[in-house]
């Protein structure tokens, strides 16, 4: 079981007593796509908090490439190989899209190199590249902030793979985009798995159907069965927690 | 658009040739006192960029360049009381025999070095700057508590430098203008003559500095902070550090201001630790147009102006105009006066006027239609 990329060993997190993640244990192989769901407040995006360093478990460890993740910082995380994409695309609207995937691709991520020279010219083509592929080079040079929803989400998973992370955490990667979007967005994810590992969350049980990879079902900040997307769409406790079976129904 | 970005640039050089043709001409038209007044307000621009780089810029309003502002000063003053005191009794600054200190504390002694104190003008404001933000930073102290904390810190270092009579002769200040430099007393025209050269060459120098800092990608992660410092955590990018590095650099800048302000003013005390003046640089700042350098220095060159001249014209209605400028910056002119110009102010207001045609296409028209997302 060590040689996960990333191992997640009886993570609990409590908010002031509130257990948002109560003895979570996960692995995720190299080279993985893995879908995580679960109906709301089931404990995803604290579940990517805890990784990527935003907040830090009350018990348990993170290993990724076996080296524990507690007590980094956000960026060492950052910068180990784990990229993050928020739900709500975050991307630097005051930034051109040119600018945005520039700052994505720069390394290393230090003042003085940042200050004292420009962008190489692999890094340039890379950036190039980048908006090739998410179609955005006729807004290389707008703001971010002026771009649709669609395009920002597009934008800020560029920027992830612009970063060139191992471990790719996307959570809810088409919230508020169009179907085609969604289908080619789930494209994009699966072509990036193999290089990557990829860890997606998501509500769109279309979507996930279409990435076609292993699913993990969260309740209650635990594992609660984990399969593909027709066995776990059949699992009656899954059914139970998404539907709710009340006492009423089963009179 | 193109021709507009060309227009504008156009405008920006026409704006700097006309600036540097102010300052160049000014020595042989203005009579010394004004000329005086314009180095000042140099000074204070050098400060004002210095603002303009953490607060235009990085997002951080501090509330307490005053104590940067107020240490170079210091630092220079030290140094200009040491080199005139050497005939008197016990060679230390006269002040010091009011409270009975015969012999010189400690602190000053490496002041006897004028290179120590052209270095120290600007690295111990810049020093105790990296100090302060970084205990701050760190622990992710952001927005209006970032700000009060400064003015707190402002309050702390006005009240040790008012207590300290014995060590800097407190609430009196330092003077320098009877004090001499190169054989000759500082507030002669002739050295007020020669500062006001150095800090026009100055004000260029830090102009030069801070651009070189803002554009490229530095410039850009200092935007990023601006925009969205958590997220740019997760890019891999350390705030805590390019806000530190940038903090330090305008304490420096508003030590070189300080320094530069005392000699032209003949004085430095706490009053330059107040948290009106503080302030104020802000308001310079603002109404300038933030994110703007030139905007920086013109606002504080301007404001000042105004301010000695309305106040020798009504002296009690110039706290009245400031802060009817403030206002109608912060409910109209949200960019400051070049922010307006630079952004479609200009463009804007002739629509409004029904004074120009609107542009017949919207300007993204032409690409919709034409794109779809493709992997």
């Amino acid at each position: 079981m060590t040689s996960g990329l990333l191992e997640l060993h009886g993570i609990t997190v409590s908010f002031d007593g509130f257990l948002a993640l109560r003895d979570l244990n996960l692995s995720l192989q190299p080279g993985e796509l893995r879908a995580v769901i679960g109906p709301n407040g089931a404990g995803k995006t604290t579940f990517l908090d805890v990784i990527t360093g935003k907040v830090a478990p009350s018990e348990g460890d993170v290993l990724f490439k076996g080296r524990s993740l507690l007590g980094r910082p956000e960026h060492r995380i950052a910068r180990l190989g784990i990229g993050r994409k928020f739900q709500s695309p975050r991307v630097f609207e005051q930034l051109t899209v040119r600018d945005n995937l520039a700052l994505a691709v720069s390394r290393p991520k230090q003042p003085w190199t940042l200050l004292l020279g420009g962008l190489r010219s692999s890094q340039r083509d890379r950036v190039q590249h980048l908006m090739s592929i998410v179609n955005l080079q006729k807004r290389a040079d707008w703001l971010a902030g002026s771009l649709s929803h669609g395009q920002k989400q597009w934008l800020e998973i560029a920027m992830l793979v612009g970063q060139d992370p191992d471990l790719l955490l996307v959570d809810e990667p088409v919230a508020g985009l169009t179907d085609e979007e969604t289908d080619l967005t789930a494209d994009l994810l699966k072509s990036l798995a193999g290089d990557h590992t990829v860890l997606v969350i998501e509500h769109d049980m279309e979507f996930i159907r279409r990435l076609d990879s292993p699913v993990t079902v969260l309740h209650q900040g635990h594992v609660l069965c984990e399969g593909t997307m027709d066995q776990v769409e059949v699992d009656p406790r899954v059914i139970e927690v998404y539907l709710g079976t009340t006492e009423e129904d089963s009179k | 658009m193109f021709e507009a970005f060309q227009q504008r640039r156009w405008a920006l050089v026409i704006l700097w040739v006309l600036i540097i043709a102010a300052i160049v001409a000014a020595p042989s038209v203005l009579p010394v006192f004004r000329l005086n007044l314009l180095g000042r307000f140099l000074a204070l621009a050098i400060v004002a960029l210095g603002i303009d780089l953490i607060w235009g810029f990085t997002g951080l309003l501090s509330l307490g360049q005053g104590i940067f502002f107020a240490l170079g000063g210091y630092v220079a003053a030290m140094y200009l009381q040491l080199n005139s005191s050497g005939d008197l009794p016990n060679g230390i600054p006269e002040f010091f025999s009011l409270y009975g200190v015969d012999r010189l504390p400690a602190f000053w002694q490496p002041f006897h070095s004028p290179w120590f104190t052209l270095v120290a003008i600007w690295l111990v404001p810049a020093v105790l700057a990296a100090v302060l933000g970084n205990l701050v930073f760190r622990n992710r102290i952001k927005g209006v508590y970032f700000s009060i904390l400064t003015q707190a810190a402002l309050l702390v270092f006005f009240n040790f430098f008012n207590g300290q009579q014995k060590l800097i002769n407190g609430t009196n200040g330092l003077k320098t203008d009877v004090t001499e430099l190169f054989g000759q007393m500082v507030g002669s025209s002739e050295m007020q003559r020669g500062f006001f050269w150095v800090t026009a060459v100055m004000v260029i120098l830090a102009w030069l500095s801070v651009r070189w800092v803002v554009r490229g990608r530095f410039g850009d992660v200092l935007i990023a902070i601006r925009d969205d410092e958590p997220r740019l955590r997760f890019a891999g990018y350390n705030p805590t550090l390019f806000k530190t590095i940038v903090f330090a650099i305008a304490g420096g800048l508003a030590g070189i201001g300080g320094a530069l302000y005392t000699v032209q003013s003949g004085i430095v005390s706490p009053q330059y630790m107040t948290v009106p003046f503080s302030i104020e640089m802000v308001i310079w700042v603002a109404v300038g147009g933030r994110g703007t350098l030139v905007g920086a220095i013109l606002g504080a060159v301007f404001i000042n102006y105004a301010k000695s001249l309305v106040s020798e014209a009504m002296p009690q209605s110039w706290l009245f105009i400031q802060g009817g400028l403030f206002i109608l910056v912060v409910t109209a002119l949200p960019e400051g006066v070049i922010g307006w110009f630079q952004g479609d102010g200009p463009r804007n207001l002739l629509n409004r006027l029904g004074l120009s045609r609107r542009s017949g296409t919207y300007p993204r028209l032409e690409l919709d239609g034409q794109e779809e997302i493709q992997p």
